[in-house]
């Protein structure tokens, strides 16, 4: 035992020079919270009591960075806007962040590094499959974790052993509560009878979208005259789109993330189809992608309208420099609010950090809890999904406005 | 029927630019036997500087795709005289190997530079669609068509007809040989790679008026349906390329068509692999003799 | 003066390289169990797979002087089967991961044969690319099937989940030193001495009567068998298999590590393994530097050496000791010759 809490200090002592070598070097925004949270560990091993450690992951860099880094600003963020109010019972909160490059093995190998740096919580990760990793990995340890943005039923809800991950929690909404909620709108509030689908196939988001819209806008009476799919990396839908088109649509649901979309609508436009489109919070971000010809009577919903909550827009621009990027960063935010809401009760409790008990109060508040976010008001149901209620929104021109609540 | 032709339509453009590419990897795998990995992400950097000229400089059209094809051009001669020479001796692996790692310097600098998110690379020209009968035919097809078409008959009389094009065919024949009858082999294999490269920048403005997003990693997966475009029409052959190309697009389009898009790549490279056991050096491939 | 040369006799190397492989075992274990964090363990594991990984493609990449970039297809082989054996398998823990890795051996295996036959018709970059094709149609299919004949298995893109978590450093330890050792004396066999052959002259080898069909399937199987195995332990490792791991960037970054580790060298494998695994964790706070800093490390190696850090070099403990032995020899066998002279 002796022998580890040397080598501990030893690293942790490597970890501030090599910090401070980096701060002087760059100077960078990025790395000073890095080389902060360095120092600070160093302090922490020492005097653990008077912070709060959380985590928080998501892919820095790689393909899907630009999720990512939204995620994990928002969240840092809200910690960091906490600390400011003096912390969680006066106690500040040390916020470790690892990139894990949207990896599995590295995603992994990331949660065990901030476990074993003394985390109490995590706020993490971003896409579904390293989340499925970690959440795997997280059970053994009971860590309360709250992922963002990770939207597969399997995150939270094991539906072949019919077991909810009691560990973890989400502050988005899941697959199929987005679709069947836009074939309703769609149905009841639009009008539409007749529909096509067209999204991304080999991933769980889309997918998870399309079938349950497909599956609710037949139920309540509709035809889905054609659904048409591609995979990933795809930049030519002008085949799928044709076939749609010949099939003569009111309306085509694009289920997709935003970059793919403003291909889509481009591309829809290009062979003369003129019908609108209908999407789901992957659209957040879509501003600046599309023209106002394209985005002619489109929908799509979101958890978070923008221009909803102001304080939030500022905060971050003035943290960051840039307008929020899309809808992980407020959804990042929301995350960390559900986890700093799990962290007050266990220590308003005065358990003792790390323990199981401080781990298991933290889950049990909240699964119980009621959490006033930026995206809506929220509690959680029995497989540790949020309950509320969805932004739905139009545009003005190219600028998405809030249409209403659904 | 009309579906028919305007998935041929969309076939052809999409073959047109993976010809395109294609052209560019055969033209380097010919003359110095390497997979220009990195072929791909030059299109990336030619992308990201139009939108750059564009979208920053608030320049026109014009110059952005001179920027761009200038850009190209210049990279690929960079990389080859700053990676690729100085192995020239080595074996071909530790070639390949290079140009991977050129490609994720690429990729990541840009990565690192402009972020992962995508940058919508404005319009270069307002689009419009005609109808040919009931087919609805975009410009941007059109285009694209017009300008391969174009590309490829510029490059076949450039390498068959001028003296610089002979050099090019000795080199890839014999270097030794090449150089003994005096040809300047290094020049030579630079001009090649100019001339690839500027073909990458050509094929990049043309990506970007079908699909007009950059990203970092726009390329890989670009780079290496062209590469196999090379492979399937004979790698090292100008027609073969653009057979290859064409032959591919179309293929995706159908596939897709057909409602199984997310079979499209492995039934690509089923193609591929079904050709190439029958005719190992692909469609125009030349059988090269091994001699003991 | 031959004859004078000490050499070990082939029972006592074993025994050496036994021992010298007990020994690391212990040392390891001990520091794995008290002087490692969790997290660091992760990495140790992760290491002895991307070792086995790397010296199973330095089979088919050094030894038999091939270029698949298919090997990451051959893991997800491997990895799904082992998965689907130990989730399904109602045998107590031990022995049906230890099963699970045997049927993911041999069904990679198998795939290799049936990949090898046609894709070594042909050679160099028509290989590798056949290989590309392959591996890219592995990951598709299983990102496209759901299952198999009515039974839901392999969850597609949705990821295969709840997958036993039997891999620990003891296993995993294990079945290095078992890859290790299997490659090794094939290679040293007359099997591998044909391969060896075939590599570096094909026709040459050939008119001598060495079946090369055969013993480049047999040597890409082999390679196949390997990487199923080290497939089969990442399974049990990381607990979700999500096809797009197995994707061509997986091959690529298999492929990096035997080249710049010096292709034909299992030391350099090994050795270039355990850097290129520890490196982006240690460079953890240098974030999105890293990956800029690790392609200009590739290019820089490649021009400055591009046959890889230790080219064909392979370390063996017995020829030391032979050498140092035959070195006192050395000193009289000089001073004999000195003699000779006068």
């Amino acid at each position: 035992m002796k022998k580890m809490i040397s080598r501990r200090n030893f690293l942790a002592a490597a970890g501030v020079v090599a910090a401070a070598g980096v701060l002087t070097a760059c100077g960078g925004s990025s790395s000073s919270t890095a080389a902060s949270s360095g120092a600070a560990s160093a302090a922490g091993s020492t005097a653990s009591g008077d912070t709060i450690k959380v985590g928080v992951m998501g892919p820095l860099t790689g393909d899907v960075s630009v999720y990512g880094k939204a995620v994990v600003n928002g969240a840092t963020l809200y910690l960091k806007q906490v600390n400011e109010k003096g912390g969680i019972n006066g106690k500040q909160i040390e916020i470790l962040t690892e990139d894990e490059q949207g990896d599995e093995t590295q995603a992994v190998n990331c949660f065990t590094k901030l476990v074993d740096e003394g985390i109490t919580a995590l706020v993490g990760d971003v896409t579904t499959a390293p989340t499925l990793a970690v959440a795997a990995e997280s059970a053994e340890y009971n860590m309360p974790m709250v992922t963002a943005s990770a939207t597969a039923e399997a995150v939270t809800y094991d539906a072949e052993t019919d077991t909810v991950n009691e560990n973890v929690f989400r502050a988005t909404f899941t697959d199929p509560y987005q679709g069947v909620h836009m074939a309703d709108y769609a149905y009841e509030k639009l009008g539409y009878t007749n529909a096509a689908v067209i999204f991304e196939k080999g991933a769980d988001y889309n997918e998870g979208l399309a079938e349950n819209f497909i599956k609710e806008f037949e139920a309540k009476g509709g035809t889905i005259v054609d659904d048409e799919s591609y995979s990933k990396g795809d930049v030519d839908f002008k085949t799928q789109l044709t076939s749609i088109m010949g099939k003569d649509p009111q309306v085509v649901f694009c289920p997709n993330y935003y970059e793919d979309v403003s291909k889509i609508l481009k591309q829809a436009r290009d062979i003369g189809m003129t019908c609108p489109f209908l999407g789901g919070d992957g659209w957040d971000g879509l501003e600046g992608y599309a023209t106002a010809d394209q985005l002619k009577d489109a929908y799509f919903c979101a958890n978070y309208a923008k221009g909803s909550n102001p304080d939030f827009e500022n905060a971050y621009k003035a943290e960051y420099g840039e307008e929020y990027p899309n809808g992980f960063a407020p959804l990042g935010y929301d995350a960390a609010m559900t986890v700093v809401y799990g962290l007050q009760a266990a220590e308003d409790a005065g358990l003792e950090a790390g323990s199981d008990e401080y781990k298991q109060a933290v889950i049990d508040a909240i699964a119980s809890g009621t959490i006033e976010g930026i995206t809506g008001t929220f509690t959680f149901d029995e497989h540790h999904d949020p309950v509320k209620q969805t932004a739905i929104l139009c545009f003005d021109g190219e600028t998405p406005v809030l249409k209403e609540m659904f | 029927m009309t579906v028919f032709f305007s998935q041929l339509i969309n076939g052809l453009s999409l073959g047109s630019i993976y010809a395109l590419i294609a052209l560019g990897y055969s033209m380097v795998y010919g003359i110095i036997l390497l997979l220009n990995f990195a072929h791909g992400d030059i299109i990336m950097v030619g992308a990201y500087m139009s939108w750059f000229v564009m979208n920053q400089l608030g320049l026109g059209p014009v110059t952005a795709v001179c920027a761009t094809i200038i850009t190209c051009t210049v990279l690929g001669v960079v990389i080859e005289k700053v990676a690729y020479t100085p192995l020239r001796n080595a074996p071909r692996i530790s070639l390949l190997i290079t140009a991977i790692g050129v490609s994720f310097f690429l990729e990541y600098t840009a990565e690192l530079v402009m972020g992962s998110g995508a940058k919508v690379i404005p319009a270069y020209y307002d689009s419009k669609t005609f109808m040919l009968g009931k087919v609805p035919l975009g410009l941007t097809s059109i285009i694209t068509l017009v300008v391969t078409v174009l590309s490829m008959l510029v490059l076949t009389f450039l390498v068959q007809k001028t003296k610089l094009g002979k050099a090019m065919r000795a080199v890839s024949e014999d270097m030794d040989a090449a150089r003994l009858m005096g040809i300047n082999v290094n020049s030579t294999i630079s001009f090649t790679f100019a001339v690839g490269s500027a073909l990458a920048g050509i094929g990049s403005v043309l990506y970007c008026c079908s699909y007009p997003q950059a990203t970092p990693t726009m390329g890989s997966m670009l780079g290496l349906k062209a590469f196999v475009a090379a492979v399937l029409g004979g790698i090292g052959s100008i027609p073969g390329a653009m057979i290859g190309g064409i032959a591919i697009g179309l293929c995706e389009c159908f596939v897709s068509a057909i409602g199984l898009s997310a079979w499209k790549d492995a039934v690509t490279f089923a193609i591929l692999i079904i050709v190439l056991l029958f005719k190992p050096t692909g469609f125009l491939g030349r059988k090269v003799q091994e001699k003991v | 003066m031959k004859n004078n040369r000490k050499t070990i006799k082939m029972p006592v190397r074993y025994l050496m390289n036994a021992v010298l492989v007990a020994l690391l075992f212990v040392v390891l274990s001990f520091v794995t169990k008290d002087m490692l964090s969790t997290y660091q363990n992760k990495v140790l594991l992760t290491v002895g797979i991307n070792i086995i990984l790397a010296v199973s493609l330095n089979v088919a990449t050094g030894y038999l002087g091939q270029l698949p970039l298919g090997h990451a297809g051959f893991m997800a082989v491997g990895a799904y089967t082992c998965a689907l054996f130990t989730k399904y398998s109602s045998l107590p823990g031990g022995i049906s991961f230890a099963i699970g890795l045997v049927l993911a051996c041999i069904v990679a295996g198998l795939f290799g044969v049936l990949i090898g036959i046609p894709a070594l018709r042909l050679t160099g970059d028509y290989l590798a690319i056949l290989t590309l094709g392959f591996g890219e149609i592995i990951r598709i299919t299983l990102n496209n099937i759901d299952d198999l004949l009515g039974f839901k298995l392999f969850y597609g893109a949705k990821g295969l989940k709840n997958i036993p978590k039997y891999s620990n450093f003891t296993n995993v330890f294990l079945c290095v030193v078992i890859t290790c050792f299997l490659i090794h004396t094939m290679m040293k066999s007359r099997h591998g001495r044909a391969v060896l052959a075939i590599r570096d002259n094909e026709i040459a080898a050939e008119s001598c009567g060495i079946q090369t069909t055969y013993y480049k399937v047999m040597a890409f199987a082999f390679s196949a068998a390997f990487a199923g195995l080290a497939g089969g332990l990442y399974a049990c490792y990381i607990g979700v298999l999500n096809p797009s791991t197995f994707g061509f960037m997986k091959s690529i970054e298999i492929l990096v590590m035997v080249v710049l580790g010096g292709m034909g060298s299992m030391l350099g494998s090994i050795l270039s393994a355990t850097v290129l695994t520890i490196l982006p964790e240690a460079t953890r706070s240098f974030d999105s530097y890293r990956m800029v800093i690790y392609s200009l490390v590739l290019i820089l190696m490649m021009i400055f050496r591009p046959g890889g850090l230790l080219g064909s070099y392979d370390f063996s403990v017995s020829r030391i000791v032979e050498k140092a032995m035959n070195g006192e020899l050395f000193h009289k066998k000089a001073e004999k010759e000195g003699a000779d002279h006068e």
